[in-house]
């Protein structure tokens, strides 16, 4: 039997690859608590991956995508209308499926993006991992949920602020950055923290659909459900991996909670939006 | 299916194809269809009654069973639920067969867990020992139907209880002055207005239960997600339909298939919110109610 010690080493940075701890995962009889305790806790970092990676880059298409549902110019706000209702009627899980096997059709050739001092040469076939396709798809799925959140938010920015705004002279860019932009992130705020922890939880679906674990490198709930099958009990592996993730969503409340506390200082105090935890969706 | 389908190798186009969608495989992936319709179906009722248990426990005055609504609502919804839609099964089944084998074999001397397997008597086997394909398939269509209420019920219940505290307090007070019980200002009042502040919540929650119904898959039930898969994939020669990796476009007919489910179940609720609101003491109602007295 393992130490704890000895579990730590050799499956903590395990949901990396190989080369990060034991070639094989412990199986049948020889897993320890340990183990559990340890190699789901790694494989939370491919969950930290996914949901990061995907809100970062989702804010920014989500403000682009929101606009253009906003504008008034149907060219704009009819495909951005469309992308959202396909992306929020359909489920992530199926999402998964039919992003993969699109992906896999795809001919296997690279592509060169010139960065200025280098090239960067990205092949196709990395579209059919999890950690490249798997994310491109979260990200599509959380711009459309995060833009109809701030479609909703543009919408009611206060008029007096855009008067004031227009009292002053401002125009374009300025209007939006300093008017519009911070009252639609005001607004939004709350419903955008709960938008949040759903895309994480909902980054457990990636392995459990097309994307293939290579190496059995995976997230944390694909441990979990490794285990459930190794050793066919469902109380030790199921309420960790449970327990971790309320330890994930009360990272991001409080996270999302510093940043509410910036965007809302200018406010008296009653006024201020409360960040309520309603973790009530799946897709 | 059609008389010309003897040997689809040398077929032509238009009628390959006619073959094809309608070979044995084809008409089980049409029928893993009524399959999500029919999980919707026993679901709603379920999860509303367990979400009525659950909205009333929270309700209640009684500390332990207020407790238990309280502890049963936080901790489905503080969850992912994928776990618990793969937690509840198994550890359902484990408790039957538990149960089971407490009861028919008390003279058992072996401990139940051996290491890593789950050891009854045979009688204690659920479903039992050589059932039929059939049995198996409900068994395990019931396991996730009880996954599924014992998630949504929770979300339910959370709804349904804000929406009791949103009938105006005012009415239950003049229901209570004229002298009714509280269980009779409940039936009386309440029950019949909360709806019209239930339905957006229930209306979101439908959403969610419609989208998660492609999980069966992973409860091991030859649902839609399963079907598509299968056909999809590449077949060779040796089938009697040979066809490139076509599955790209069986999940797109999926996607379709609940983009069309979503988007008719809002404008079902959109219809309902509209009846609903007739003669309620809100905003809305009120804009109904003139314009139907300037018609």
């Amino acid at each position: 039997m393992r130490t704890c010690a000895e579990s730590f080493d050799g499956y903590f940075l395990r949901p990396l690859g190989r080369d990060y701890g034991e070639r094989l995962l412990p199986r049948g009889l020889d897993i320890t608590f340990c183990d559990q305790v340890f190699l789901i806790a790694g494989g939370l970092l491919w969950n930290i991956y996914f949901a990061g990676l995907a809100i970062l880059f989702g804010f920014f298409l989500a403000t682009a995508v929101a606009l253009a549902k906003f504008s008034e110019n149907p060219w704009l706000s009819r495909p951005a209308a469309g992308f959202i209702f396909f992306f929020r009627g359909s489920p992530l899980f199926i999402q998964f499926f039919f992003f993969y096997s699109a992906f896999v059709l795809l001919p296997r050739v690279g592509v060169d993006i010139p960065l200025g001092f280098t090239t960067l040469t990205i092949h196709t076939s990395a579209l059919t991992t999890a950690q490249v396709g798997g994310l491109f798809v979260l990200i599509l799925n959380t711009t459309a949920y995060s833009a109809e959140l701030f479609y909703g938010a543009l919408r009611a920015v206060p008029r007096g602020d855009l008067e004031a705004a227009d009292a002053y002279g401002m125009t374009g860019l300025s209007r939006f950055r300093r008017i519009v932009w911070p009252n639609m992130l005001r607004l939004a705020w709350p419903s955008y923290t709960n938008e949040a922890i759903f895309l994480t939880h909902s980054t457990t679906l990636i392995f459990l659909s097309a994307f293939p674990a290579r190496q059995q490198s995976g997230e944390a709930f694909y441990y979990a459900r490794y285990f459930v099958d190794q050793t066919f009990n469902p109380f030790v592996a199921y309420p960790l991996v449970a327990a971790y993730f309320i330890l994930l969503t009360l990272a991001i409340i409080g996270f999302f909670g510093l940043v509410n506390v910036r965007l809302n200082r200018h406010l008296p105090r009653p006024q201020r939006a409360r960040i309520r935890f309603r973790p009530q969706y799946l897709r | 299916m059609f008389q010309f389908c003897t040997d689809p190798s040398i077929l032509p186009d238009w009628q390959w194809f006619a073959c094809y969608l309608t070979s044995g495989t084809h008409l089980a992936f049409y029928r893993s269809f009524l399959v999500v319709i029919l999980l919707l179906i026993v679901v709603a009722p379920l999860a509303l009654g367990m979400g009525m248990l659950g909205a009333l426990a929270l309700r209640s005055q009684f500390l332990p069973v207020n407790a238990l609504g309280r502890g049963y609502v936080n901790l489905v919804r503080g969850v992912p639920d994928i776990v618990f839609f793969l937690f509840v099964p198994i550890a359902l089944g484990q408790g039957i067969e538990w149960v089971l084998h407490h009861i028919n074999c008390p003279d058992w001397d072996q401990p139940i867990r051996q290491g890593n397997d789950f050891i009854v008597c045979r009688e204690a086997k659920v479903p039992p020992v050589g059932a039929s394909a059939w049995a198996r398939n409900v068994y395990a269509f019931s396991m996730a139907v009880v996954a599924f209420a014992l998630v949504f019920g929770a979300f339910v219940a959370n709804t349904l209880y804000g929406a009791m505290r949103a009938v105006p307090q005012a009415q239950v007070e003049t229901a209570e002055a004229y002298g009714m019980t509280q269980a009779q200002a409940f039936r009386r009042i309440v029950l019949p207005q909360m709806w019209v502040f239930a339905l957006p919540g229930l209306s979101n929650i439908w959403q969610i239960l419609i989208k998660s119904t492609p999980l069966l898959f992973l409860l091991g039930i030859q649902d839609a997600v399963y079907w598509a898969r299968e056909l999809g994939g590449a077949k060779t020669s040796l089938y009697t339909y040979p066809h490139p990796d076509w599955r790209v476009w069986y999940f797109l007919v999926l996607l379709c298939f609940y983009l069309f489910l979503t988007w008719g179940s809002e404008r079902g609720f959109g219809w309902l919110t509209l009846r609903m609101t007739r003669g309620q003491a809100t905003a809305e109602g009120e804009r109904l109610r003139r314009r139907r007295a300037a018609a």
